[in-house]
C-alpha cells in the first residue's frame, strides 16, 4: 500500500481528534478546580450552531468561532451561577444543560438545515505546504488545528507551572483550606467553568465550520460524553487528554476506512466502535481505583459553601 | 450587599414542595417572552401548548399514553438518584427492553396465545436489567463511572435498533423501509378507552407508582438506598452493602425503562421502528427531579412533561413552531428547578443580617 | 514569667465585636487587648465564639459590629491577605493544608506574592532551621505526620515576619513531648516582641504558657485573669459557669471473663494514606474500660473499622466476641451477636448519624436488628419512634421531637444521642472512638459518666481517644496505638502522662525510637 492512502487518514484523524481536544481541555481545567460539569455535550452543540448560524450569515470565520466560544461560555456561565452560587447539584445542573443545549439548538438551527458554506480554510504557505506528504501533514491545517495543539500547551504550562494554575489545583484540591488562606473559591471555580464553556464551544465550532461544513441537529453525536471520558481517562493531564483524543480520531479513521476497503460489517457495528472504545477505556482506566483517585482533583463535584 | 442567602436552621419541608410550581411558573413566563420574541401571541401560544391538546377525550389519551414511560422511568430513576447512582442511559434501556419484547412478537407472529403479551413485558424488563446490568457490573467490578458507561450504551443501544429494522428485522413486504412487520393483535395490549391509544400500560405506570411509594417510604431496601445517598459512611456503619445497592437500583431503573419501551412498542406503535422514542429516557431524568424523586410527585410531573410533548406537536401543526421548542422547554424547566431548590436550605434576605436576641447553646 | 509593660500601645485591641448567625449569636461584644509581646490566652468550651472571633481578626469573616484596633489605629479587613499584609499569621486547628501538594507549594500560596518571588525553598529551610522546625520543603503533604504538618503552617506564618501569631487549638494533635517543644517556639518568638494569641481549652498548657487570658462563654467575655494566679479548676469554673462534677467510679474491678479480643491483627488500611495495623494484640475485659491514647493518624480509625465490620480482616478469629470469631462478620451480625456490640465512630455527622435523617431513622439505623424494628423487611415506625423517644428521654437530649433532623441539634446533644441509642441497646461490648471530641462539658461529663456506668454493669468499653485527660478519668487500663501499633495495656493508676506520651511519639521506655522500620 502506498503512502497516498496514509496522508488523507492522518488528515481525517486530525480533523476527528480536534473538537475532542478543544473540549476535553476546557474540561480539564473545570475539574482540576474541582468541579464536575456534564453539560459539555450541551456547550458544544451551542457552539456548533452559534458558529454556523454566523458563517452563514456573516461569512466570517473569525466571527462564526468567537460566537461558537460565546455560546458554549453563556452555557457555562448558567452552569455556574447554579452550582457555584446557589448551590445546585452539579449533576443534575450538567443534565439540564446537556439537555436544554441540545433542544435550543435545534430550534435555533431549525432555520439552518441546508444551509451551506464553504468551511474553514485550510492553510496554505506556497511552497511549503506543497511538499509532498509532509506538506499536507504539517502545514495544511485549519487555523483551529494549530490553536488546539497551543491551547494544550498552554493550559498545561498554566496549570503546572503558574501561581494561578497553582491556586486553581488548590481550590480542586481542598476548596475549605483555599478559602481559609484568604482565596475566593467561587471565582476561582467561575473563572474555570467559564474557560471550560468556551472551549466547549469552540470544539462544537469546529464541528459546523470545519469538519462538516454544515447543520445537522445533534451533530455532535456524544462527542461531549466522550470528552468527558478522555479527562478521566488522561488521569486529568492536559497532554494526555490531546493523545486520548487522537486515539479516538484513529478509532473513528477505522469506521471511514473500513467501508471504503469493503469490509462485510454493517454500517451500525463500526459506528458503535468510538463509544465501545470509550467504554473499554474508562474499564481500563478505573480498574486501579486506589490510582484513579490519587489523581483526581479530592474536592471534585463537592459544592463549596462558606460555613460558620 | 442587599439580596443575600442566609442558611435555614433546618431545611424547610415547604419550599420542597413549593420549589417545583415556582419553577413552572418561571418556565411559563419565559416561554411567553420566548413567544413574544418569536412574533408569536404569547397568550395564544401558551393555550396552543398547554390546554389545546386535552381539551378533548383523545387528548386526554393520549397525554396518558405520552406519561406513561415519563412515569414508568422516573420512578426508576428517582430510586436510583437516592442512592447517587445516576443511571442517564435509560434511552439505551428503554431501546433494548423494546427490542428484547418486540423480537419476541415477531418470533411467535400469528399465535394468538394470551400469555404472548405477558411474556412481552418480562421480556421487556429482563432486556432493560441487562442493558443496566452492564454499567451496574462495570461500576461495581471496575468502579468505572456509571453515567458515562450508561450514556455511552445508550448510542450503542440506539445502533443495535438502526441494524435490525434495516437488516434482519425489517418487513420483507415494507417497500424497504425501515420497519419490522406490524404485530399481530396478539401481541397488543388491551385498549382501555375505545378509539384511543390509551392501553393498560398506563396502569402498569400507576402500580409502579404505588410499588415505588412502599418501597421508599417503609421497606428496608428504600431506607438503604436514602441512607447510602445521603451519607455513604453512614451506611457503610449500619452495615448496607453499596455495591448491592448500586445493583438494585440499576436492574429496578433498567427494569423499569425496559418495561416502557415494550409497552410503547406493543401499546402505542404496534411494529418496531426506527425512532421508538422521543427521547423518553433523557425527559424522565427532568421528570424524577421535578418529582422530587418521590414516586407520587413523579407521577404529576410525569403528567406535565408529557404535555410539553402534546403541545409541542400542536404548536408544529397550528402555528408552524418546531417541535425542539418542548426540548427548550423541559431544559428550562429543570434549570428553574434547580435554582429554586435553594430556597429549601437558604432563605432570601434583604440588607443586613438580623441580630437575634437568643444565645447561642 | 515577664512583665508585659502597660505603657505602649496595643498590638491588637477589639472594640465591642459582635457576629451573629442564624439563630445563634456566635460574638456578642466582644472587647480584647493583646499587647506586644504578650501571650494571650483565648479560653473557652467549643461554642462559645473563640473561633469566629479568630475569623474576624484574619479577616476570613466580617463582624456586624465592633471595631478592629491595630497599633492604635482602626482596620478594616477586607480578606486574610488584608491581614498578612499588617502582620497577623494564622495557624488553623483543622490545616489549611493540600495534600497532593508539595510543602513549598503549600506555603507560596499561603503567603503574600511578593513573598513567593526568588528561592522560596532557601528561605523555607533557614526560618525552619532558625527556629527548630525541621522541615523538607520538596515533600508531599501527605507523606508527613501531623507535627510535620503543623510546622507548615508555623513556617508559613514566619516567613511573612508576623507581629501578631494566632494558634488555634495546636496542641491537640502532639504528643506531651511535641507540646514543650512548640512551647520553646512560641516563648522564643514573644521574646523577640511577637504577641501570640493562643486559642484553647487545656488549662495547664495555658498556666505554663500565657501571660494572660480572656475566657469566654456563650459569645461573650466572662473574665480576665492572670493564669498564673489561676488554679485550672478556677478556670475551667469560669469558662463553664458552673461547678465541675467529675465522673464518679465506683471501683476499679478488672477480673471479669474476657469479652473482646484481638489476637495478631494485621489489616491494610483501606484509606489513601491511611495507616496498616501491625500486629494488634488486646483484650477487654467484662467489667472495665480500656482505655486507648495515640495521636491522630496512627491507625485508629483503622482499628475502628475493622471493630465495627466496615472493614473485613482475613482471619476471622483475629477478633473475638465472648469466644466467638467475629472478623469476618458485617456490622450487622457483629451487632446482633450473642451480648451485642455497640458502636460509636468519631464524626458524629455522616458516619454515626444521617444528617438530613430524623432521630428515629437514625436510632433504627443501629439498633434495626437489636431492638426488632424491623418486621419481614418493613421498618415498623411505631416501634423505632418509641425507641428513639426512650434514647432522648434517658440521656436527656434536648430536641423539640424525634421527628427533627439529626442536624438540627447542637454537637453535644447530637453525641448523647448517638452514645445513647446504642447503650439503650444493652451491648456487653462497646466501642467508642473520640466519645466527647468537640463536646460541650456538660454532654462530656454525662457520656463519660454513662460509659463507666457500663461498665461497672459488666459491659466491656474500648475507648479509643487523643484526649489523655479523658482516658485518665474513664480508663482502668490504658494501651498506646502508634504507627499502626498497640502497646501493653497498664493499669491506669501505674502509669504517668510522662509515659504514655513517650509510647505516643513512638519512644520505647528504654529512650530508643521503637519500631523505627
Amino acid at each position: 500500500m502506498s503512502i497516498d492512502w496514509l496522508v488523507p487518514a492522518i488528515l481525517t484523524i486530525v480533523t476527528a481528534a480536534t473538537p475532542l481536544v478543544f473540549a476535553a481541555v476546557g474540561e480539564t481545567v473545570v475539574e482540576k478546580a474541582g468541579v464536575l460539569n456534564l453539560g459539555v455535550e450541551g456547550m458544544m452543540i451551542m457552539g456548533a450552531i452559534a458558529a454556523f448560524a454566523t458563517a452563514v450569515s456573516t461569512g466570517s470565520e473569525v466571527l462564526a468561532i468567537l460566537a461558537g466560544a460565546a455560546a458554549g461560555l453563556l452555557l457555562s456561565l448558567i452552569f455556574g451561577v447554579l452550582c457555584v452560587y446557589l448551590q445546585s447539584n452539579q449533576v443534575a445542573t450538567g443534565l439540564a444543560l446537556t439537555i436544554f443545549g441540545l433542544g435550543l439548538s435545534a430550534l435555533i438551527g431549525h432555520s439552518y438545515v441546508g444551509a451551506t458554506f464553504d468551511g474553514l480554510a485550510k492553510l496554505d504557505i506556497p511552497g511549503v505546504s506543497d511538499i509532498p506528504t509532509i506538506g499536507p501533514l504539517i502545514f495544511g491545517h485549519d487555523v483551529l488545528v494549530y490553536l488546539s495543539v497551543i491551547s494544550v500547551a498552554l493550559v498545561a504550562w498554566f496549570l503546572n507551572s503558574t501561581r494561578a494554575g497553582l491556586l486553581v489545583r488548590a481550590v480542586g484540591e481542598n476548596h475549605d483550606a483555599a478559602h481559609s488562606i484568604g482565596y475566593s473559591v467561587m471565582l476561582v471555580r467561575m473563572g474555570a467553568i467559564l474557560f471550560g464553556g468556551a472551549m466547549a464551544g469552540i470544539g462544537g465550532a469546529y464541528l459546523s465550520v470545519a469538519y462538516t461544513p454544515l447543520w445537522v441537529e445533534n451533530m455532535t453525536a456524544g462527542r461531549g460524553w466522550i470528552a468527558l471520558a478522555l479527562v478521566v481517562f488522561a488521569s486529568w493531564k492536559p497532554w494526555r487528554a490531546f493523545f486520548g483524543a487522537y486515539l479516538f480520531g484513529g478509532i473513528t479513521i477505522i469506521q471511514l476506512y473500513a467501508q471504503g476497503m469493503g469490509v462485510e460489517v454493517s454500517a451500525q457495528f463500526l459506528s458503535m466502535l468510538p463509544y465501545l472504545a470509550t467504554i473499554l477505556v474508562l474499564v481500563v482506566i478505573s480498574r486501579d481505583s486506589a490510582k484513579a483517585r490519587l489523581n483526581a482533583p479530592a474536592c471534585l463535584g463537592k459544592n463549596f459553601h462558606v460555613s460558620g | 450587599m442587599l439580596i443575600r442567602l442566609e442558611q435555614r436552621p433546618e431545611a424547610s419541608n415547604i419550599m420542597v414542595y413549593v420549589s417545583p410550581l415556582i419553577a413552572v411558573v418561571l418556565t411559563i413566563l419565559t416561554a411567553m417572552i420566548m413567544f413574544g420574541a418569536l412574533g408569536v401571541d404569547p397568550a395564544k401560544a401558551i393555550e396552543t401548548f398547554f390546554i389545546e391538546p386535552v381539551s378533548t377525550l383523545d387528548g386526554v389519551a393520549e397525554l396518558l399514553v405520552k406519561a406513561t414511560p415519563l412515569v414508568l422511568i422516573g420512578v426508576g430513576l428517582s430510586l436510583g438518584f437516592q442512592a447517587n447512582v445516576w443511571n442517564i442511559g435509560a434511552e439505551g434501556q428503554l431501546v433494548i427492553g423494546a427490542l428484547a419484547g418486540g423480537g419476541l412478537a415477531l418470533a411467535f407472529y400469528g399465535q394468538s396465545s394470551t400469555l404472548l403479551v405477558p411474556a412481552m413485558l418480562v421480556c421487556g424488563v429482563i432486556g432493560g436489567m441487562a442493558w443496566a446490568a452492564i454499567p451496574a457490573w462495570m461500576k461495581t467490578r471496575f468502579n468505572t463511572n456509571e453515567i458515562l458507561t450508561s450514556l455511552m450504551l445508550t448510542y450503542v443501544g440506539l445502533l443495535v435498533l438502526s441494524y435490525l429494522v434495516h437488516g434482519p428485522w425489517k418487513d420483507p413486504e415494507g417497500q424497504n423501509f425501515p420497519e419490522s412487520r406490524l404485530f399481530h393483535d396478539s401481541a397488543l395490549l388491551p385498549i382501555l378507552i375505545d378509539e384511543t391509544r390509551l392501553n393498560v400500560g398506563w396502569l402498569l405506570a400507576l402500580f409502579v407508582v404505588v410499588l415505588g411509594w412502599i418501597l421508599m417510604s417503609r421497606h428496608i431496601i428504600g431506607f438503604q438506598i436514602k441512607v447510602i445517598g445521603m451519607a455513604p459512611m453512614a451506611g457503610a456503619f449500619a452495615g448496607f452493602k453499596e455495591n448491592r445497592l448500586i445493583w438494585i437500583t440499576l436492574l429496578i431503573s433498567g427494569g423499569c425503562a425496559g418495561l416502557a419501551g415494550v409497552i410503547e412498542l406493543s401499546g402505542a406503535i404496534g411494529q418496531i421502528v426506527p425512532s421508538i422514542s422521543p427521547g423518553y429516557g433523557f425527559t424522565a431524568i427532568i421528570v424524577a427531579f421535578l418529582g422530587r424523586l418521590h414516586p407520587v410527585g413523579v407521577l404529576f410531573a410525569g403528567l406535565l412533561m408529557a404535555l410539553t410533548y402534546l403541545g409541542g406537536d400542536s404548536a408544529q401543526i397550528t402555528m408552524n413552531l418546531p417541535n425542539a421548542v418542548t426540548g427548550v422547554f423541559q431544559g428550562m424547566l429543570l434549570f428553574f428547578l434547580l435554582a429554586s431548590d435553594v430556597l429549601i436550605r437558604y432563605r432570601v434576605r434583604f440588607g443586613p443580617p438580623r441580630v437575634k436576641a437568643e444565645a447561642a447553646e | 514569667m515577664s512583665e508585659t509593660p502597660q505603657t505602649l500601645t496595643p498590638r491588637l485591641e477589639l472594640l465591642g465585636i459582635t457576629k451573629a448567625y442564624p439563630g445563634v449569636v456566635a460574638n456578642n461584644n466582644v472587647s480584647l487587648k493583646v499587647m506586644p509581646g504578650e501571650i494571650h490566652a483565648l479560653l473557652g468550651e467549643n461554642g462559645a465564639g473563640k473561633s469566629t472571633l479568630v475569623k474576624f481578626i484574619y479577616g476570613v469573616q466580617k463582624a456586624d459590629s465592633g471595631s478592629m484596633l491595630w497599633e492604635g489605629e482602626e482596620v478594616r479587613l477586607a480578606n486574610p491577605n488584608a491581614a498578612r499584609k499588617l502582620g497577623v499569621g494564622m495557624v488553623f486547628q483543622h490545616f489549611s493544608l493540600f495534600d497532593a501538594m508539595t510543602v513549598e507549594e503549600n506555603i507560596s500560596l499561603g503567603i503574600s506574592p511578593e513573598l513567593t518571588k526568588g528561592n522560596l525553598s532557601v528561605r523555607i529551610r533557614e526560618i525552619s532551621a532558625q527556629y527548630g522546625l525541621p522541615l523538607d520543603p520538596d515533600r508531599y503533604v501527605h507523606t508527613l505526620s501531623v507535627g510535620e504538618r503543623q510546622r507548615i503552617e508555623v513556617v508559613r506564618c514566619l516567613l511573612q515576619d508576623p507581629t501578631l501569631l494566632i494558634m488555634d487549638e495546636p496542641t491537640s494533635v502532639l504528643t506531651p513531648q511535641e507540646v514543650e517543644e512548640l512551647f520553646k517556639t512560641l516563648r522564643r518568638l514573644s521574646e523577640e516582641g511577637v504577641s501570640i494569641l493562643y486559642i484553647s481549652h487545656r488549662l495547664e498548657e495555658i498556666k505554663t504558657l500565657c501571660h494572660t487570658a480572656t475566657i469566654m462563654r456563650m459569645g461573650e467575655v466572662v473574665a480576665e485573669c492572670t493564669p498564673e494566679n489561676e488554679t485550672a479548676r478556677s478556670m475551667a469554673e469560669m469558662m463553664m459557669g458552673e461547678n465541675l462534677v467529675s465522673p464518679e467510679r465506683t471501683d476499679r474491678q478488672t477480673d471479669g471473663s474476657v469479652r473482646l479480643e484481638v489476637k495478631d491483627l494485621d489489616a491494610a488500611s483501606t484509606h489513601q494514606h491511611g495507616t496498616d495495623l501491625r500486629s494488634v494484640n488486646l483484650q477487654v475485659r467484662a467489667g472495665e474500660v480500656l482505655g486507648v491514647a495515640g495521636i491522630a493518624g496512627n491507625g485508629q480509625r483503622e482499628l475502628m473499622e475493622v471493630l465495627t465490620g466496615e472493614v473485613l480482616v482475613d482471619r476471622a478469629e483475629s477478633i473475638t466476641i465472648d469466644g466467638t470469631p467475629v472478623g469476618q462478620l458485617g456490622p450487622v451480625q457483629r451487632r446482633g451477636i450473642g451480648v451485642g456490640v455497640g458502636l460509636v465512630p468519631e464524626e458524629r455527622l455522616g458516619h454515626g448519624a444521617v444528617p438530613d435523617m430524623s432521630l428515629w431513622e437514625n436510632g433504627f439505623l443501629s439498633a434495626a436488628t437489636r431492638m426488632e424494628l424491623i418486621n419481614n423487611g418493613f421498618i415498623q415506625v411505631g416501634a423505632s419512634s418509641a425507641f428513639a423517644e426512650e434514647v432522648v428521654e434517658q440521656f436527656r437530649v434536648k430536641t423539640p421531637g424525634v421527628t427533627h433532623p439529626a442536624n438540627s441539634l447542637s454537637g453535644g446533644n447530637l453525641q448523647k444521642f448517638i452514645v445513647g441509642r446504642e447503650l439503650v441497646q444493652k451491648p456487653g461490648v462497646i466501642v467508642v472512638l473520640q466519645p466527647t471530641w468537640g463536646v460541650d462539658a456538660g454532654s462530656t461529663a454525662s457520656i463519660r459518666q454513662a460509659l463507666i456506668d457500663m461498665a461497672t454493669e459488666g459491659a466491656a468499653v474500648l475507648a479509643i481517644s487523643q484526649d489523655l485527660e479523658e482516658l485518665f478519668e474513664i480508663s482502668n487500663r490504658i494501651a498506646v496505638i502508634c504507627e499502626g501499633r498497640m502497646s501493653d495495656a497498664q493499669p491506669a493508676e501505674n502509669v504517668t502522662v510522662e509515659e504514655i506520651g513517650l509510647l505516643m511519639a513512638g519512644v520505647g521506655p528504654d529512650g530508643e525510637k521503637a519500631h523505627a522500620d
